[in-house]
């Protein structure tokens, strides 16, 4: 639970992970996933209830557990006045590691986010997915056990974005707990073995990626695009056909419609029966981006 | 054995040094200099021909008298500036305060670890100081040694106080309200270019409040050899009284700031 005054932000969340999980935080802007991460990193007090993380109170053990953790935060906030080796220097320093051990994980972090010809400029230069890269090889210069992850890869490139999933994953083959909040909903399903979809501060689904999808969504989505005006006209005759065999749901989106079916081929025929005349029609699987429109954004028909 | 964690921030602040030290160090440098030769020298010779000098001043020259003063304020003026612009760098413009809190270091830590580090750089520009002040035949080299202590004692206290303050505000012009209002004027009439006997009768008891001003006194008398205005421990009392308030209020308003 975190209160900001009269206000709410994590309004109470019952999970647990286990050693060596990857768990993720999905949730609209605002839903209290940077509070719940803060939280658990040992930087914001609780406002009530349990918390342990590693077995320490983040209250009582604050030192203690931040020296285990790592932490990559939604905002860069790297130090302008250092060097890219530097910046990894001074935080490296601040966990009282030895200067020698240091000096080769720093050497073996920059090539691993790719910036070891970069390791003398300074940080302003840089490009966002290069800054962006450069936190995330701060947030493992201490070897953590658990890392925190807010949003680690927005900025980053597909090829910087497959590289970090690929290291995340050996990570997480070597026993590293990963925890981490993200938007882009391939992420999830890649690299969580579990994960909760939070809105408002309270949690309205958890499970695997696998789980999420089957229980929330039919299986099959078709998308259907319509010339301006005629997306309204449509969802009305689709609901009138009231067609629970091969409708299961609308979800209107402000450029397409999504119908959710169990059986895409017979959810066409439906729309050619009422001739809708869309502009484009596509059937794919339901993936967890449906769940997350239907968790925590309106819904037309249940 | 664990480095103390204030330590490791001090470490950190020596790092940025290597990259900034000509810019922050040459202006501290410079402006004394030039303080010394226009006002010390320049103005120093129209008052040191007009009547009843030595007497008014209790000193052989207006430079001898007026170098102690600047040294004082010079010192507080580098306090102040060290609470201010790397504070609200830290905390807002980039931030980096939040991060360092991700590892072992507390919001305390940081607080401390500046002001260690602001007492490092306030003690090499008080060096340089009495250096160039000797040059100038202002104060004498050893005597101004001791001089520093006082002087740099009480810009350590302004680093502290200033800091605490800063860290609850989040816009920069704040910041330049108080240089103006609060810096400028204390810098002007702590004792520092003209005894505060001259001020007003209404105003001079306004000055007993300001901590520079006991700096001044301090710093004057172990300069020149004589004793202060008010017995050592009152003056020093009132400066340390002020860093007692602006150490105790800084470590929790950093941590109320910082861990919300
Ligand atoms: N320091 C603070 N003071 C007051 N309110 C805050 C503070 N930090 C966060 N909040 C509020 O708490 C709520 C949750 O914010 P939080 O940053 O946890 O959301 P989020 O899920 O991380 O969103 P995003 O996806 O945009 O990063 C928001 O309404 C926010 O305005
Ligand atoms: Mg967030």
């Amino acid at each position: 639970m975190k209160r900001f005054g009269a206000f709410t932000a994590v309004a109470g969340i019952d999970v647990e992970v286990a050693p060596g999980e990857a768990f993720g935080f999905l949730g609209p802007n605002g839903a209290g996933k940077t509070s719940a991460m803060r939280m658990i990193g040992a930087t914001s007090p609780i406002s009530e209830g349990y918390l342990r993380v590693l077995g320490l109170d983040p209250e009582a053990d604050g030192v203690e557990l931040r020296a285990r953790l790592g932490v990559v935060p939604q905002e860069d906030t790297l130090d302008q006045d250092l060097t890219v080796a530097e910046n990894l220097y001074v935080f490296g320093r601040y966990f009282d590691l030895p200067r020698p051990v240091l000096r080769s994980r720093i050497d073996e972090l920059l090539d691993f986010v790719q910036l070891s010809d970069r390791r003398n400029d300074k940080v302003d230069p840089l490009s966002g997915g290069m800054k962006r890269r450069l936190v995330i090889a701060r947030s493992l210069i201490n070897d953590p056990e658990l890392v925190l992850l807010d949003e680690p890869t927005t900025g980053l490139d597909p090829q910087a974005r497959h590289a970090l999933w690929e290291r995340l994953y050996q990570l997480k083959r070597r026993g590293v707990t990963l925890l981490l909040t993200t938007h882009y909903m391939d992420e999830a399903e890649q690299l969580c073995d579990r994960l909760v979809v939070m809105d408002q501060g309270h949690i309205v689904a958890q499970g695997s990626p696998r789980e999420l999808i089957d229980r929330h969504v039919s299986r099959e989505v078709l998308e259907l695009r319509f010339i301006d005006g005629q997306q309204a006209p449509a969802i009305e005759r689709l609901e009138q056909l009231d067609d629970d065999r091969r409708i299961d749901r609308l979800e209107s989106l402000p450029d397409r419609l999504l119908v959710y079916t169990p059986d895409g081929d017979a959810a066409i025929d439906a729309v050619n029966e009422l001739a809708l005349d869309p502009l484009t029609l596509l059937t794919r699987r339901a993936s967890l981006e449906d769940v997350f429109l239907r968790l925590t954004g309106r819904q037309l028909i249940d | 054995m664990a480095t103390p964690i204030a330590l490791r921030v001090l470490e950190g602040h020596a790092r940025t040094y290597r990259h900034t030290w000509r810019g922050t160090t040459v202006g501290a440098l410079v402006r004394p200099a030039l303080f010394l030769t226009a006002i010390g020298v320049g103005l120093g010779t129209l008052v040191d021909d007009g009547p009843a000098t030595a007497d008014a001043l209790a000193a052989p020259t207006y430079l001898a008298w007026f170098a102690p003063g600047l040294l004082a304020a010079s010192l507080m003026q580098a306090g102040s500036a060290d609470g201010m612009f790397p504070v609200m760098a830290g905390m807002r413009w980039v931030g980096t305060y939040r991060s360092t809190i991700n590892s072992p270091v507390r919001p305390r830590d940081l607080f401390l670890g500046n002001l260690l580090w602001s007492v490092i750089r306030i003690a090499v520009i008080g060096l340089a100081f009495v250096t160039i002040a000797a040059a100038f035949g202002a104060i004498p080299f050893g005597r101004g040694l001791l001089a520093v202590l006082p002087a740099a004692f009480n810009g350590v206290v302004t680093t502290a106080a200033m800091s605490a303050f800063v860290v609850t505000r989040d816009s920069p012009q704040v910041l330049a309200g108080m240089n103006r209002f609060l810096i400028l004027p204390m810098f002007l009439f702590s004792g520092t270019f003209f005894p505060v006997e001259q001020l007003p009768d209404a105003i001079q008891p306004v000055v007993y409040v300001i901590p520079l001003w006991h700096g001044v006194e301090l710093t004057r008398a172990l300069a020149l050899g004589g004793d202060p205005t008010l017995p050592w421990a009152w003056h020093l009392g009132v400066i340390a009284a002020v860093g007692v308030v602006g150490v105790v209020v800084g470590t929790r308003l950093f941590a109320r700031m910082l861990r919300r």
